[in-house]
């Protein structure tokens, strides 16, 4: 039994099946782009064991077709199996062991990178600095308090957390925080419309505000801005509701048993030791036209316990590395172009791909010669 | 008999280095100098480039075609070359005689419902299924135009209809070719010259009064209006203008800032001084109207006489591309792709029964096949230089170097086996390629700028190149195995030579062919990964492109597996190389049809009937490769005892002499 399982997983068979299966994948999952939009595609497709879809008539999820986990493991296991199986010494067939291990280090490496890396943007206006950058979809709710003037405390509450009916509590807090309704991806407005419901909250906003539910956002630049409805529940009993949301530009301020509090929604926050001040954005065009020729932002890096402050210029293709995070130019402020958006990427498995490029393209020439060697010399016999 | 087959390939070589000496030679230009006009460097899309580029980038966003032909002549008499308008005589026309241009069956319109919504069916000439109609026709049809345009524009690209996109690409032909009419002198301008000495006179005077009506003094108000009747001609022109021909008038300081006439004219109010390009171009305009060559010409040579002073390097740049527009290189490597394709296949077709005709045939394709290469060459290089870029920008330049690199693989193939496969393989990959090129040209300018994000000659030079390296290796194979499923059915020439087996050395082409298309296309598409990580932050996105350009590296290694591990022979190689085809023209071109991703670069809105049309082909051509051997005519003779009935096909071609 284990020799036979030995077998089916060493096969070469096993290799051309999941290759053709990983075809059919990768193309499914191009088409599905259309549709779905790249993220969620991502998802279904490719960072997944299965692709899942409905019973037709019932609302059950049945597993239809593999998932780029479950061919990519296999494919692994398989490259393994088939070296303990085929593996022979010289020279001749070192270029297919390089191959492979260069193959095995880049899904094993795609792999790590899928959980290991976290992306997150800074969005700094000219002249002013920041020593945090924000996710791109996940929020979370922060609790400031800023009774001391010198240092605020922060409580962040992940948005994952925060479900119809849940009760969240917290010692640093003087209350409680209940659930009362949480929209995923929300509309606000200042007048009742199509959908809305008005809000019950006592929000210091002023006018009455109505919110609506919208669906996940599939398209690619386009994100989803969560609301919440929260009742603030003090251990006497006092209750307050408050509307939080990402559309709503200034945090929410409480005095709470003379604290000073502000109540944000907010996507979640990555701090940094260190700030970078930008000095200056430039969106360069070809002359007489309106095609970008660069997007640069020059900033200064302002390292507090170090004293390090020096300048530098993130532009297209130049990223900044530092402290094992890249800066990338992304986006800028389109209404006047005088702030940038870095791409922040942490991944600390950015370097297999250059190291397995090397080792396959070597692997690959080596082969290349030796059949070229070969072929050479048999014509010259023949 | 045997001389002849022996000089045969040479004279084929002769004629053909022949006909490219009189294409590369300079010609001469008519009595009014109009090539020399054609040369003039101006700034449009963000490079400088030559009038005549303005002109055949206009004329080919309009009318789909860079010369304007006068005499319809249809399309299968071919040996009949009709009367044309160049682009830049067709430039001068609209500039200086627009009520001539206005009668000229510039635009194309492709729709016919938009055809019918128009009315237009009566109007307009019709060649080959094409319809097209004089600015004239459509002259009280511009405000419609116009608002039908301005309402498609308004739905997402990908979304629209092909009506939608029809009207859109009409509007803007219609406003490039307003545009152009304003672009040299104000429209309807009959004495340029006359216009510009009025402007001068009445400037000083003109200014004064309205500085004096600004702060509340006494005005002249008929000085004011003389001046303000021309100026705001002037105006009109500055905003309506499409290239930018006036040179800077500080090079030291900006060499990008060109202006447009009416612009540096009204500049001129600050200045009181007018540019001496506009002067130039006053003078020939005057004289085009008037058909005085002489003051045409002189005007001309002043002018170019005045940009060698400073403006040596621009002036360079717009002889070099109007010298690569009018020789055309692309299109001759073409014809003899074609010639040499023709040639190689007869080779082919009697390697069996007439081994010394063959042998001649193929010799002279494998001749032309050099020469076409060298043109290619040529021009891929010449391409280069004008854009200061690596080879590929665009999927234009893609289907160029596709081309190229076919052709590198096949002269390499024919040089190792020389049965005339190599060459037949190289004719009909860079005739296709060559002229999928020609139809993706058809868009309008193929040297636009790069996009920031492209702006990187590093990784155009290397994951680009390599990519496209792949897709023409993989081509290579697939045309390849086209050949062996196609002369293994239908002809007996697969094991037609006792001494040397078609089919297997094939079965060997084809397999390092693949191999090769291992090598590049996974090396590309890593380095693309790693473009990507420098540029974005992600090695690997699932980007349509880069998914495409996996999806060949898949076919690649699972066809190469398929092989080593024994489940497929010769002809299940052959057939798993032809779906290659498919794999990688969708990789090319049907993941920019999706119009979605980080690479939608080339977003093509018809093509896609091309694309399927080819897919069907391919998958026909499996089929045929399915058939069980008996049906195969390569393979029928090797069956013992042969069947009487089935050997005097072959057997009656004629006996080698």
């Amino acid at each position: 039994m284990l020799t036979r399982l030995y077998y089916f997983f060493s096969s070469v068979k096993l290799a051309v099946v999941l290759l053709a299966l990983g075809l059919i994948l990768v193309f499914w999952g191009t088409l599905a782009q259309v549709k779905l939009g790249l993220y969620q595609a991502q998802d279904q497709f490719f960072r997944s064991w299965f692709i899942y879809a409905n019973l037709p008539g019932t609302e059950l999820r049945v597993p239809i077709f593999p998932g780029a986990y479950f061919v990519g493991g296999l494919l692994l296991i398989n490259l393994f199996a088939a070296h303990l199986r085929y593996y022979r010494k010289g020279w001749k067939y070192f270029g297919i062991v390089l191959i492979h291990l260069g193959v095995v280090l880049l899904l094993a490496g795609q792999f790590a990178t899928d959980v290991f890396s976290v992306e997150s943007y800074m969005r700094i206006r000219e002249g002013t600095a920041k020593n945090y950058s924000e996710s791109n979809g996940r929020w979370e709710l922060a609790i400031v308090d800023t009774t001391d003037a010198d240092s605020d405390k922060v409580v962040a509450i992940p948005a994952a957390l925060l479900k119809d009916g849940a009760t969240l509590e917290e010692p640093e807090l003087p209350f409680k925080v209940r659930v009362l309704e949480y929209h995923l991806n929300s509309m606000l407005a200042t007048k009742a419309g199509d959908g809305f419901k008005l809000v019950e909250a006592e929000n210091a906003v002023g006018v009455p505000i109505w919110w609506r539910s919208l669906p996940k956002e599939t398209r690619m630049n386009f994100r989803d801005i969560p609301s919440v409805l929260v009742e603030l529940v003090q251990p006497q009993g006092t209750t307050q509701k408050i509307l939080l949301s990402g559309h709503l530009a200034r945090p929410q301020t409480l005095t709470v048993a003379g604290r000073h509090l502000t109540l944000d929604l907010r996507p979640e926050r990555y701090y940094k030791p260190f700030y970078l001040h930008l000095e200056d954005f430039r969106f360069d065009r070809y002359p007489g036209t309106e095609i970008a020729k660069n997007y640069s932002s020059r900033v200064r890096i302002i390292r507090p316990d170090t004293g390090e402050d020096r300048e530098v210029t993130i532009r297209m293709n130049e990223p900044l590395r530092y402290e094992g995070k890249t800066f990338f130019q992304s986006n800028f402020d389109q209404e006047d172009e005088k702030g940038t958006v870095l791409q922040v990427v942490d991944n600390p498995s950015w370097l297999t791909p250059y190291f397995a490029c090397v080792i396959v393209a070597f692997g690959m020439s080596w082969q290349f010669l030796v059949h070229l060697v070969r072929f050479a010399t048999s014509r010259k016999k023949s | 008999m045997k001389r002849f087959l022996k000089i045969l390939p040479w004279l084929f070589l002769a004629l053909f280095l022949t006909e490219m000496f009189f294409v590369l030679k300079p010609k001469a230009d008519g009595e009014m100098r109009t090539a020399e006009f054609g040369r003039f460097p101006a700034l449009l899309e963000g490079r400088v480039q030559p009038l005549d580029s303005v002109a055949r980038n206009s004329l080919l966003q309009i009318r789909s075609t860079g010369d304007l032909p006068l005499e319809m002549v249809p399309g299968w008499q071919f040996w009949r070359h009709p009367k044309k308008l160049r682009s830049t005589e067709w430039l001068l026309e609209v500039c200086f005689k627009p009520e001539v241009a206005d009668t000229r069956n510039a635009f194309l319109i492709h729709h016919p419902d938009l055809i019918s919504e128009l009315k237009l069916g009566e109007k307009g000439i019709e060649k080959s299924g094409l319809r097209y109609y004089t600015y004239n026709d459509l002259r009280p049809l511009v405000e419609e135009i116009f608002t039908q345009a301005s309402t498609a524009s308004q739905i997402e690209s990908a979304q629209r209809t092909p009506y939608q996109q029809q009207v859109i690409k009409l509007a803007n032909a219609i406003n490039i070719y307003q545009r152009l009419k304003n672009s040299i002198q104000p429209e309807g301008t009959t004495n340029f010259v006359q216009l510009l000495a009025d402007y001068q006179a009445t400037l000083p005077a003109g200014v004064a009064a309205m500085r004096a009506q600004r702060t509340g003094g006494e005005a002249d108000r008929e000085a004011l209006d003389k001046f303000m009747a021309i100026a705001q001609k002037i105006e009109t022109a500055a905003n309506r203008s499409y290239p930018r021909i006036v040179p800077p008038p500080h090079p030291e300081q900006d060499r990008d800032a060109w202006s447009n006439v009416g612009a540096s004219l009204l500049a001129a109010i600050r200045d009181q001084q007018i540019p001496p390009a506009v002067t130039f171009y006053a003078r020939m305009a005057k004289a085009y109207v008037e058909n005085d060559a002489a003051e045409f010409n002189s005007a001309v040579v002043g002018y170019k006489n005045w940009l060698a002073k400073d403006f040596s390097k621009e002036a360079g740049k717009g002889r070099a591309e109007f010298y690569f527009n009018r020789v055309k290189l692309f299109l001759h490597a073409t014809i003899i792709y074609v010639f040499a394709f023709v040639l190689a296949g007869g080779a082919l077709l009697t390697i069996g029964s007439w081994l010394a005709v063959s042998e001649s045939l193929r010799r002279s394709a494998f001749y032309l096949i050099a020469l076409a290469f060298v043109v290619h060459t040529a021009g891929l290089i010449f391409r280069m230089a004008l854009e200061g870029r690596p080879p590929v920008t665009n999927l234009y330049s893609s289907a160029i170097f596709i081309g190229w690199g076919t052709c590198v693989l096949g002269l390499i193939l024919e040089r190792i086996y020389k049965v005339g496969l190599g060459s037949a393989m190289a004719g009909l990959a860079g005739f296709i390629t060559l002229l999928i090129a020609h139809n993706l040209a058809l868009g309008g300018d193929t040297m636009r700028m790069m996009q920031a994000v492209l702006d990187t000659n590093f990784w155009l030079a290397t994951h680009v190149v390599v990519v496209t390296l792949g897709y023409s290796a993989t081509f290579v194979a697939g045309v390849l195995a086209m050949a062996y499923v196609i002369l293994g059915v239908f002809t007996p020439v697969l094991t037609a030579r006792k001494d040397f087996n078609l089919g297997s050395a094939l079965t060997k082409m084809v397999y390092a062919i693949i191999c090769f298309a291992t090598l590049f296309s996974f090396t590309g598409t890593v380095l693309g990964g790693i473009w990507a990580d420098q540029s974005w932050g992600r090695f690997w996105g699932w980007d349509p492109k880069e998914n495409g350009a996996l999806l060949i590296v898949i076919w690649c290694a699972l066809i190469l597996h398929a092989r080593w591990g024994g489940l497929v022979k010769e002809r299940g190689l052959m057939n798993l190389a032809i779906f290659g085809n498919v794999i990688t023209a969708w990789s090319w071109f049907g993941t920019n049809m999706l119009g979605i991703g980080l690479h939608a670069y080339g977003f093509m809105d018809s093509g896609f009937k091309w694309l399927m049309l080819f897919v069907g082909s391919q998958v026909a051509l499996i089929v045929l490769g399915s058939l069980p051997l008996n049906m195969w005519k390569s393979f029928q003779s090797h069956e013992p005892p042969p069947t009487p009935p089935a050997a005097p096909d072959h057997k009656a071609a004629p006996a080698s002499a």
